[in-house]
Formats: C-alpha cells, structure tokens, sequence
C-alpha cells in the first residue's frame, strides 16, 4: 500500500462529491436534496484542505472556513424558505414545484 | 497508523455517505439525516489527519451540531411521511448517473497529476487556531468582515421567511 498522499484524499472528494450529485439529480424529496447539496459543500471542503496540507500553505483552511460559515447561512436560509414551501402550499417533493410554468 | 486511519475514515465517510443518498433499508430522511452526521463525523477525522485542527473542531460544532440540528428539526417540524413508492424520479436517474460519470472522467486527468505531486508531503502547515486567526485577521480581514454581514442578512431573512403573514 502506498502511502497516504493529496491522490488519496483528492479520490475521496471526488466520490463523495459524486455521490452528491446523483443525490441532487435524482432525488425527489426537497430535504434530501438539500442534504446532497451539504454532501457536496463537504466534499469541496476535503479537497480544499487536503490541498492546503500538500501545498504547505494554511490559505485553503481560511476557504475552508468561510464555506462553512457560508454554507451555515444558506441552510438556514433554505430550511426556512423550505418550511415556508411545506406550511403554504404542503409541498415537499421537487417535481410539484411548477409554478413559475404557464 | 495514520495511513490505517485514513483507510477506515475515508471508507465509513464514502459508505455513510451512500446511504445518505440512496438507503436500501429505510426510507425515512431521518435515518439519511443520521448519516449525513456520520459523514461529517468522519470528514472532522479526516481534517485532524491533515492537520487542521481548528476545522475539525469547527465541522464538529457547526456541521455535526447546529446544521444537523436544524435539518432534524425542519424533518420533524414537517412531519414528512415515509416516502411513498417513488424516491426517484424515474427519467432523471440515468441522467443523474450519467453526470456523475462524465463528471468522474473529467477528474481523472487532474488526479493522476495529483498524483505526480503528492511525492512532496507536506509537513509545515499545522492549523492551529492561533495561526488560522492572524491570516484570518490580517491578509483576509475584509473578507471576515463581508461574512459577518451575510450572516447577518441570513439571521434577518429567515426571521422574516419564518414569520407568519397577519393580514
């Protein structure tokens, strides 16, 4: 076994973004998208921190810092937009969302 | 050691974050929720064997606790039935499938350069708090201040989205 290196933590990223991907493409439920989406922020963050390690440069973890103070405010703000969704129109599934269509 | 330990976070963070996505035993979101936070758990161990210790304790608190938290709180607020027989929707699964491949065949380039350059370990970057907060409070103080103002503005917008309209 080789190692442990940037590759290794770079593959790992990489299939958790995947998996995020298809969790944000496929699923119906809002919440479970949503979640996805968190899946994906996540994955970014390894990658980034994982590049700082191997780089010797401490700059990637500031990133990493304010993505997830960032991601912090947009889950908030999309739990509440979700509720708000739920409470006037009971929706929860992505595909009823069509009202924008003529 | 700490190669066996990447091996089995990196294994229990992919595994648990398949489940997020698709579970073949439950079809509550509470049990993806439950394993979105061992993701999280795992991707703190992972950040502690990259040495950066103050984003492990920050994912903890923030990721594991407060986010979750709030992802809980919404599902049971809801009170989302278990999902009925479709969780896919039908026609987007190969296009989703689809996307991840070719998304996969994009990355396969730029790891096997990754690769070339993981020769040189890095050994000198230690993310101390102490260290994190002088970059934070001097190269990078302007962008500090911006968040603080969009936390700001998220706290305000979900107390209005909240709040119940009285007509």
């Amino acid at each position: 076994m080789m190692p442990v290196g940037l590759a290794h933590y770079l593959v790992v990223s990489a299939v958790l973004f995947t998996l995020g991907l298809i969790g944000v493409l496929a699923r119906r439920n809002l919440l479970l998208v949503y979640m996805s989406l968190e899946l994906m922020l996540n994955a970014a963050n390894l990658a980034l921190a994982a590049f700082s390690r191997f780089n010797d440069q401490l700059d990637g973890q500031i990133m990493v810092f304010f993505i997830i103070t960032v991601a912090a405010a947009e889950v908030a703000v999309g739990l509440a937009l979700i509720v708000a969704l739920c409470r006037q129109r009971r929706i929860t599934r992505l595909d009823e969302l069509t009202y924008l269509k003529l | 050691m700490s190669d066996l330990l990447f091996y089995l976070l990196a294994g229990l963070a992919v595994v648990s974050g398949f489940l997020v996505v698709l579970n073949p035993l439950s079809r509550s979101p509470v049990t993806s929720a439950m394993f979105l936070v061992a993701t999280m758990v795992c991707l703190a161990g992972l950040f502690l064997l990259l040495h950066a210790y103050f984003l492990a304790a920050v994912q903890i608190l923030i990721y594991a606790g407060a986010v979750m938290v709030l992802f809980l709180f919404v599902i049971m607020m809801l009170d989302l039935k278990e999902e009925q027989r479709q969780r896919f929707s039908r026609w987007r699964v190969p296009l989703a499938v689809g996307a991840a491949l070719f998304f996969l065949a994009g990355l396969a380039g730029p790891l096997g350069r990754a690769k070339a350059l993981s020769a040189a370990t890095g050994t000198a970057v230690e993310g101390h708090t102490a260290p994190l907060g002088q970059l934070l409070l001097s190269t990078y103080v302007l962008p500090f201040e911006v968040v603080s103002a969009i936390l700001l503005v998220a706290m305000v917008g979900v107390v209005l989205l909240s709040k119940k309209e009285s007509k």
